[in-house]
């Protein structure tokens, strides 16, 4: 029973990777950005762990700057799919305009937090 | 400011003395007075400010000798034409201006007197309230000192209106409508009528003036004394709304009753004894602090210098303390009030009693010698044998006209204050420690009291401390001081002060230190000793420090008072103060520094890791623009960004938020237009490509 659970866990995998590898590169590169974005936010979680909170506001600049901005291309990455057919009139040069705006202000805010 | 103080310390000095000895110490008036007035009427600009004020310094430095006519005639001189020029001027205008004109001596035609005579007689008819016919009688009266024939027409009616207002006791009203009377109206009112009987074309009524002469023995009838012989004059009610002081009032009434018995024919029924006491109180107030004070006791001595009631002659003594040491004689001085020399006569003691004995007196019946050179009686007291002491001296003085006897004002007796000091001989001291209880022996040595001592004494509560001393007088009589103490003082200041009895013919202390244990507060040591003699009748009191004692004393039992706490010099506040150690937050705890770095460096690992993975990716630049302009837009809408985040990191840097909003405004309209431009022809590339 676990043998095939594992065999199961592998199949899913690997179907997985070839439905991923069919993604377009654009789309990959986004979700490559999240991933980035994530794993930046959790390492500066970890180093709050270890040395306490102080000061809190840059804590959260940085984590909410990293989460802001991972969203912030979740959007983008909705927006640019073409077979997301909700978006299909929007022009993706559009999309990704709004996205550097979105992210010019949110870092903005986030310097002006850091202090 | 430091002038007014001076003088108000110099005043209550005299006040000082007043209360203290109950007896105003009277002199003449003399250079203090010259110099308060030149210090108290200070001109400004030239000028003493108003008429009135100008007229009362003018009078004061007149009356005193002091020539200020030249320095205020320039600025005060057209004030005075000015005012009587003028058509809108009151009588009190007129009246203030004539006053200061009669010292000044402006240069005014005499057609301008008679201009303001005969506005001040049209004045006199429409008067009916006192002060009117004050102000135009007497502006006419100075007209009439310039030469102007100046005569009053109606005289018997204008000394009807001004009798219309007087009351029963002798005051007067200010008119008909007010219901208080005044004493110092009654003496504006005196000095009016007189003006009037010398304009009067024909002599007045002889009845009228009784009358008046009637009025002014009531008036003098409410006089009031102080206990020292002062008398004064005072308004019946305190608190009345036109209320001025005792001074003011006796100036007025002592104006207006020379003034009038000047113009009145025959002799006024006043006591003499009352111009002196009226003398007395002017001269007790020694030196004023204010400037209308010493205008008005002034000028009231100027008129009672040369009245013709009786003229007061003022004895006093140039100096209340005699010194037997220096062989002082005992001088008395009488004068005129302001220290001229009086008509010849011969002052008398007729009775010295001293403080101890005041009903037996030491001398009787002494007559003075007059010393004609320096204008003074004096009596040697060494031959009396007078002791040294407070003495209350009686004189009496005896002119040797007896025609003089009805214009001059001798007073009866007269009761000074004196002290005669003296060296006093301290004889027999003896210090010693005695052992307590009857059969202890007595080694006492002696003291030589003329001057310190360093004598080395030691003692334990069970002795006692013994010091005795005689104290003898120039006449060879027992002295008792009014202070002889004894002090005790420990090293660390504690003082133990001890007053010394006097025997029959001895001073003498005891020291019993069993029973002075608990007042000492068990402090054992040494204790410096030093004596004290005094008195105001002793020329060599003295302080001497005799040496020191050291004094063994019990243990203190637990509930023993402590000694008092010796006061801390008052001006260590001053010095520096106690070093404040203030409380911090303690700081937060920061890591340590390499662990911070090792951090940065992990964050920053992610980033190399996007870099990577978008090269596996195989990212190109292939969508970039060729051609140039699109290809320039491209670049600056790249750069664009670049300099926004970089723009952002000079913001944590060092900018502040409105700086960089500024810049950030301007960048960003020039990102949009930019990126608008890129994205477009990037959308229509695509577009084109899609389509193809």
């Amino acid at each position: 029973m676990a043998k095939s659970t594992s065999s199961d866990a592998q199949m899913l995998i690997r179907s997985l990777r070839t439905a991923y590898a069919a993604t377009p590169t654009n789309l990959k590169i986004i979700d490559l950005y999240v991933v980035y974005a994530i794993v930046t936010a959790v390492i500066q979680v970890v180093y709050m762990g270890v040395v306490g909170s102080f000061p809190f506001n840059s804590f959260l600049s940085g984590v909410l700057s990293c989460v802001g901005t991972a969203v912030l291309a979740v959007c983008l990455r909705i927006q640019v799919n073409k077979e997301n057919k909700e978006f299909k009139d929007l022009p993706p040069e559009r999309a990704y305009a709004d996205f550097i705006l979105c992210n010019l202000v949110l870092h903005l805010v986030i310097m002006n937090f850091l202090g | 400011m430091a002038r007014n103080l001076r003088l108000l310390g110099f005043l209550a000095l005299i006040y000082a003395s007043l209360s203290i000895s109950g007896a105003a110490v009277i002199r003449p008036i003399n250079e203090a007075h010259q110099s308060a007035a030149l210090e108290l009427f200070v001109p400004i600009n030239g000028s003493f400010g108003s008429l009135e004020e100008t007229y009362e310094a003018l009078k004061t430095f007149q009356i005193l000798g002091v020539e200020k006519g030249a320095e205020i005639s320039h600025a005060t001189c057209p004030v005075v034409v000015e005012k009587l020029g003028s058509s809108l001027s009151t009588s009190k205008d007129l009246f203030h201006a004539l006053r200061v004109n009669s010292i000044l001596g402006c240069q005014i035609d005499s057609r301008t007197f008679e201009d303001v005579a005969s506005k001040l007689q049209a004045l006199i008819k429409d008067a009916n309230s006192l002060l009117d016919f004050h102000y135009a009688v007497g502006g006419l009266l100075y007209i009439k000192d310039q030469g102007i024939n100046v005569i009053l027409s109606d005289a018997d009616g204008t000394f009807h209106s001004i009798k219309a207002l007087s009351q029963s006791d002798g005051r007067w009203r200010y008119d008909s409508n007010s219901a208080e009377s005044s004493t110092y109206a009654a003496g504006i009112a005196l000095e009016t009528i007189a003006g009037v009987v010398s304009l009067a074309d024909r002599k007045l009524d002889q009845s009228k003036i009784g009358i008046v002469k009637n009025d002014i023995v009531k008036l003098f009838d409410s006089i009031k004394s102080y206990d020292d012989g002062t008398l004064y004059f005072d308004e019946k009610h305190v608190d009345a709304s036109e209320y001025k002081g005792p001074l003011s009032t006796s100036a007025s009434v002592v104006r207006g009753v020379t003034a009038f018995a000047t113009v009145a024919s025959g002799r006024l029924n006043i006591p003499s004894d009352k111009m002196l006491g009226l003398a007395k109180f002017f001269l007790s107030i020694g030196i004023p602090g204010s400037t209308k004070d010493l205008f008005n006791q002034i000028e009231s001595l100027s008129c009672l210098k040369n009245n013709r009631v009786s003229i007061p002659l003022i004895l006093s003594l140039p100096s209340t303390v005699l010194s037997l040491t220096s062989k002082d004689q005992l001088k008395v001085e009488v004068t005129t009030v302001f220290g001229s020399a009086a008509p010849p006569l011969t002052v008398s003691l007729v009775q010295a009693f001293h403080s101890d004995s005041k009903d037996t007196p030491v001398l009787e019946n002494q007559e003075l010698q007059f010393d004609s050179e320096n204008t003074i009686h004096y009596l040697d007291i060494i031959p009396l044998k007078l002791d040294v002491g407070k003495y209350t001296l009686i004189f009496e003085i005896s002119l040797h006209d007896p025609e003089n006897v009805n214009t001059y004002a001798t007073g009866g007796r007269t009761s000074l204050m004196s002290f005669v000091t003296g060296s006093i001989k301290i004889d027999k001291a003896e210090i010693g420690i005695l052992e307590s209880g009857a059969g202890g022996s007595e080694t006492l040595q002696k003291l030589d009291l003329s001057r310190d001592s360093t004598l080395s004494l030691s003692a334990n509560h069970l002795q006692k401390l013994r010091l005795s001393f005689q104290l003898i007088t120039p006449l060879g009589h027992n002295f008792k001081p009014h202070q002889v103490f004894l002090k005790l003082r420990h090293e660390t200041n504690v003082e133990h002060i001890f007053v010394m009895e006097s025997s029959a013919r001895q001073f003498k202390i005891t020291l019993d230190f069993l029973g002075f244990v608990e007042r000492f507060y068990y402090l054992s040591g040494k204790y410096k000793i030093e004596l004290t003699v005094g008195d105001a009748a002793m020329e060599n009191s003295f302080l001497r420090a005799l040496g020191h004692i050291e004094l063994d004393l019990p243990e203190p039992p637990e509930k023993a008072a402590h000694p008092p706490p010796q006061p801390v010099d008052p001006y260590l506040r001053f010095g520096p103060k106690q070093e404040i150690s203030h409380i911090f937050r303690a700081p937060e705890k920061r890591p340590p520094k390499e662990l911070s770095l090792a951090f940065l460096a992990l964050t920053l690992l992610p980033f190399v890791g996007f870099l990577i993975g978008l090269m596996r990716l195989g990212v190109n630049l292939k969508g970039f623009p060729s051609s140039t302009v699109p290809a320039a837009f491209s670049m600056l809408f790249h750069a664009g960004i670049a300099a926004v985040l970089s723009l952002y990191v000079l913001f944590w840097l060092k900018l502040d938020l409105f700086t960089t909003l500024k810049a950030l405004g301007f960048l960003g309209v020039l990102l949009v237009f930019v990126g608008h431009r890129t994205l477009s022809y990037h959308a229509s590339t695509t577009a084109k490509l899609k389509s193809s």
